[in-house]
């Protein structure tokens, strides 16, 4: 893909851990490459820990990567993204009660954004533009919406606040970490329709993050399965949810609470692990411990990743062997 | 049914507003038996942990229960002192909280808030304690090591799982469970459910769970209640209501979640936002938000009708000139 509008390559952030005199270093990302197309949902998925936010963050410059590159719009980009950058890919975040100033109106937060990002508006037309962006995301009337002070306004009515935010300074790409995941599950299914109609209707790009397989399964176009800082698995989200390949993308499904499907009550013991804390690794796959294919050659060499089609990879060594 | 351990009769709880009293919980009435599952889903704010919180008898101002009562294995909850419910937590009725990671002192190492309640609650001697302790840890798959590691050293699983054995130490009769799987990941909430399912199976322990995520209980609990509202409007056996949901509302609820599993499809959720609970609609709580209301639904507020089955709140299913 050449067209891709976001290419990462081989990024890692680090974090020391554990005191001054402590050496200990934690690997929250470790060498992840991807590439988002235009107009294109992308799902992170994985459980916390997995180094999914992590990218987000450092995709949005909240912290510098640590090595890699980040190829935004054909752009490299450099420690710190720009004000413009950082206007083409917007961050929305989980808690939509942190996120909002409760002491001004919701109008206001959308004209700081309209303010910073799109210099040329007068106020009038910053008005109208508010307006126009708060009924896209199905904040109806918008006018009267944005009238209102954030504490009058439900969970799921500030999430979409913060998409229309986003919207503000004309984006290329949405980083959406974990945007319904703290909203009740009646009203997720809403945001999820805004973020396709925000693809479709508006063609930015989104990234997607999030733990939730059936949520991804709604939205993406494409998913990557991450697990303690490392991608597992890649692939368009048929092929990944019809076709799970990974032994950690297998768990998932197998986890996913989900009243269609049977329980499993042999696969499925009560103890199913943890991830592990990536501090200090040594070689191998970082599944292993977890992994019931798990061979002596996956604790002691790490896998890479295998193209099984045009479009799906994974780091498995028991796929190669079998 | 044998004699139910829990019985709620018109439980009614009102929180105090400047507006007037909110109803939060209506008239809500249900059974448990020993060693039952009952999970009660629905929204945010349709009083089903503030139900929770009047069954244990935790409320605090601006909430008060104003009438109904709640039976525990014959003895009314609701007249007891401060003391007499004291005599009765933990040892008859645990309560586990949604977040765990609030529940637990930071300051204090699981042994110690383990051994806290069993000093509270029995005049064990150190070493029984200490057996006992491990024993519940050993429950829920936590090693003993880890009675002398804090909060801040076990993952979030691991921290809800010691908040269930700590719950089991006395080994109560009933365990309340307020969305202890909220903040967890898929497959830690997996093996979460999986060890209360078998804990209760092994201990015979009943379990009333609430949770605004259906799809976590769907495989575990005996029986669903759906509120909204404040009112119960649909209550069966789990497998029954997921698969032939009767009220407008269940099938919503059942439509709003995105599968793993079947074709891709549009969903559309339940458009609309749950009424004022200080000025509530005459008819149907749910009335302004569903497809199918007739006038009869915004006039008329239907009662819950018990078939052989299934109780359900809805005049639809059950045409009132009929019975």
């Amino acid at each position: 893909m050449t067209d891709a509008i976001l290419r990462v390559t081989n990024l890692s952030r680090y974090f020391r851990v554990g005191g001054l005199r402590s050496s200990g270093t934690l690997h929250a990302t470790d060498e992840v490459s991807f590439e988002v197309a235009p107009s294109e949902i992308v799902a992170l998925v994985g459980e916390s820990g997995s180094g999914k936010s992590t990218i987000a963050r450092v995709l949005a410059g909240l912290y510098p990567p640590t090595s890699g590159e980040i190829v935004f719009e054909g752009e490299v980009q450099g420690k710190r993204p720009s004000r413009r950058v950082r206007g083409r890919m917007p961050m929305v975040f989980q808690d939509p009660f942190g996120s909002i100033n409760p002491v001004l109106r919701v109008g206001h937060a959308l004209e700081r954004s309209l303010k910073l990002h799109r210099p040329e508006l007068n106020a009038a037309q910053r008005d109208a533009e508010a307006v126009v962006l708060a009924e896209k995301v199905g904040l109806l009337p918008g006018a009267d919406v944005l009238a209102r002070y954030p504490h009058e306004l439900s969970g799921g009515q500030r999430q979409r606040l913060g998409f229309a935010q986003a919207l503000a300074s004309r984006p290329s790409l949405i980083l959406a970490d974990e945007p319904v995941s703290m909203l009740d599950v009646s009203i997720r299914i809403g945001l999820l329709n805004v973020m396709k109609a925000l693809r479709d209707e508006e063609h930015v790009s989104l990234l997607y993050i999030t733990h939730d397989l059936a949520s991804a399964r709604y939205v993406a176009d494409r998913m990557i399965v991450l697990y303690a800082g490392r991608i597992v698995e890649e692939g368009t989200t048929d092929e990944v949810i019809t076709n799970p390949s990974h032994p950690y993308t297998r768990l998932l499904m197998a986890t996913a609470p989900d009243p269609r499907l049977p329980l499993a009550s042999d696969t499925d013991v009560a103890d199913l692990g943890e991830p592990p804390k990536v501090i200090n690794p040594g070689p191998g796959c970082r599944f292993a411990p977890r992994c019931p294919l798990a061979m002596d050659h996956c604790r002691t060499s790490t896998p890479a990743m295998v193209q099984l089609s045009a479009t799906k990879r994974v780091a498995c060594y028991a796929l190669d062997a079998s | 049914m044998s004699t139910p351990i829990l019985e709620v009769r018109d439980l009614q709880v009102h929180y105090a507003t400047p507006h007037g009293p909110a109803q939060a919980v209506n008239k809500v009435s249900f059974d448990l038996a020993p060693g039952e599952f009952l999970a009660v889903v629905g929204e945010s704010g349709c009083g089903k942990s503030t139900m929770l919180f009047s069954i244990a008898q935790l409320l605090t101002y601006p909430a008060e229960t104003v009438g109904g009562t709640v039976r525990f294995n014959g003895v009314e909850l609701t007249s007891l002192s401060p003391e007499e419910l004291r005599q009765h937590r933990w040892r008859d009725i645990s309560v586990v909280m949604q977040s765990a990671m609030n529940a637990l002192n930071p300051t204090l190492s699981i042994g110690a808030q383990l051994a806290d309640v069993c000093r509270a609650h029995t005049d064990w001697s150190d070493a029984k304690i200490a057996e006992r302790s491990a024993e519940v840890l050993a429950m829920v798959s936590i090693d003993v090591t880890h009675l002398k590691s804090f909060p801040f050293q076990l993952s979030g699983g691991m921290r809800q799982r010691a908040m269930i054995a700590m719950a089991l130490l006395l080994e109560p009769q009933l365990i309340i469970m307020d969305e202890p799987t909220s903040a967890l990941d898929v497959v830690a909430q997996r093996s979460l459910m999986r060890q209360v399912e078998n804990l209760r199976r092994q201990l015979g322990f009943a379990v009333l769970f609430v949770t605004h995520d259906m799809s976590v209980v769907s495989h575990f609990s005996d029986r669903l209640a759906v509120m909204y509202a404040g009112e119960i409007v649909e209550l069966g056996t789990t497998r029954d209501v997921f698969d032939r949901p009767r009220h407008p509302y269940s099938s919503g609820l059942m439509d709003a979640f995105p599968s793993i599993v079947g074709a891709a499809r549009e969903l559309t959720g339940i458009a609309g936002n749950p009424p004022s609970l200080v000025d509530p609609p005459v008819g149907c709580l749910f009335a302004p938000r569903c497809a199918h209301a007739t006038d009869e639904c915004r006039e008329v507020r239907p009662a819950l009708v018990a078939s052989a089955d299934r109780e359900v709140r809805c005049h639809l299913v059950n045409p009132r000139r009929v019975s």
